[in-house]
């Protein structure tokens, strides 16, 4: 048998329509970006679920970590005052 | 303002860094384990990065490894019609869902390497027999109708298993059954119409489908596994919601859907204790043969050792298209 030498890994990511943001699918092996997007495009769109598809390779991609998310994500905890529901103004209007 | 102390750690989406608690004391580990048990208790879906107790992952692993190796096993139980297939049709239609199948085996591979396993390492572990994968696919297929039954009864019972599935706590996975689920009614329907047609038929095609029926029946019981009364770990399962209902549960409702779709072409389910109980509003049903089920988990079904052989044949056939594709990734950088 033949471990340790497998494929390394790439993200794919689809667009399901023009327009639309390309979304995490999953991930192939391949041992290169041409053959990354063929089994992309074989895994994860055999029914037309996209028209384009991006591979990136597995280790090109920075995530946050979920233990720090709190501090992470702390500077836009307290501005409430971006969301418009944070505005009382007149009662009865149709816009505004 | 707090002070801000933001780790960006680099790493690799789907490879987590499995924490090393070794400098935890164990009611730190505990008490890290409550709260990943109310956090899930309250809703939350797990990501690869997430902590989680090591036994969860384990559990996990196991699980979504047997389900990509089944999907994969399952290639060849259908694969073996694909030449005989009775129309162009019928040929085409048997190959898009046997794809579909080795698609399903790459999903779940793919969710389940954020576990921490490499694909070829649970494929090793296919191939070398040590690995377990649903013992259905240790059933021999004997004649065209078994292809009808399997796409009806065993993806069928699959569909029952991994509608649920989808809703469970791990994220990845959950995600890989959504998308299982939404191409599973095609087989499903593929295989149940190939019954149907050959219950409008002759006398001889008639007894094909009833004999295929007969053989398949059971086992496709047996899919959900035995009673939780004797799954030693279904407790766990269920208290983290990676599983989310009994198996005698899931046997139940595929029972109560699946009647009436024989009824509905004339097939007899070869079961004389099945009886509708207005009571409890569902079918009982006989006494389900485990002895059998245990001698085929085992190995000694009737086809453990030819799949095992096949699925390596396939794997060497295979070996010079991931050679050249290397080679041609190799040459590529060169120039
Ligand atoms: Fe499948
Ligand atoms: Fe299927
Ligand atoms: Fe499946």
């Amino acid at each position: 048998m033949e471990s340790n030498h497998q494929w390394p890994t790439w993200e794919v990511f689809t667009q399901k329509k023009q327009g639309a943001p390309h979304e995490h699918a999953g991930s192939v092996h391949a041992p290169d970006g041409e053959i990354a997007l063929l089994n992309a495009r074989d895994v994860y769109s055999r029914r037309q679920e996209g028209v384009n598809i991006w591979v990136v390779p597995s280790d090109a991609i920075i995530a946050s970590s979920p233990e720090d998310a709190g501090a992470f994500f702390d500077p836009a905890n307290d501005k409430m005052y971006r969301s418009p529901n944070f505005f009382k103004t007149a009662d009865g209007l149709k816009q505004i | 303002m707090r002070r801000l102390v933001v780790t960006i750690i680099l790493a690799k989406l789907i490879r987590p860094v499995i924490p090393m608690d070794i400098n935890v004391k164990m009611d730190d580990l505990s008490e890290k384990e409550n709260a990943f048990n109310d956090s899930i208790q309250a809703g939350k879906v797990i990501e690869p990065k997430d902590w989680m107790p090591e036994k969860y992952r384990k559990q996990l692993l196991r699980m979504m490894s047997q389900h990509a190796h089944s999907e994969v096993v399952g290639m060849l139980p259908e694969g073996n019609w694909i030449s005989r297939a009775p129309s162009l049709a019928r040929k085409a239609i048997l190959i898009a869902k046997v794809q579909d199948e080795a698609g399903h085996g790459l999903y779940i591979y793919s969710a389940a390497e954020t576990l921490g396993m490499d694909r070829s390492e649970m494929i090793d572990q296919l191939l070398s027999g040590k690995a377990k994968y649903s013992s259905i696919f240790n059933y021999p297929t004997l004649t065209w109708a078994d292809i009808g039954a399997i796409g009806w009864l065993v993806d069928g019972a699959a569909i029952v298993n991994q509608t649920v599935l989808a809703k469970c706590s791990y994220g990845p996975y959950s995600r890989a059954m959504l998308r299982i689920c939404r191409e599973e009614n095609f087989h499903n329907k593929q295989g149940y119409q190939i019954l149907a047609y050959l219950m409008r038929g002759t006398q001889e095609q008639k007894d094909m489908a009833q004999d295929a029926m007969n053989r398949w029946w059971w086992p496709a019981l047996m899919m959900f596994g035995p009673s939780d009364k004797e799954s030693p770990n279904s407790a766990d399962l269920l208290k983290w919601k990676v599983k989310l209902f009994t198996n005698d549960d899931l046997r139940q409702r595929f029972i109560d859907r699946t009647v009436e779709q024989a009824q509905a072409i004339g097939l007899k389910i070869p079961d004389d204790k099945l009886k509708w109980n207005e009571e409890t509003r569902h079918y009982d049903f006989g006494e389900i043969n485990w002895d059998e089920f245990f001698q085929v988990i085992n190995g000694n079904g009737p086809c453990n050792k030819l799949r095992l052989k096949q699925r390596n044949d396939a794997h060497a056939n295979g070996q010079w298209v991931r050679d050249a594709a290397k080679a041609y990734a190799a040459k590529k950088k060169v120039n």
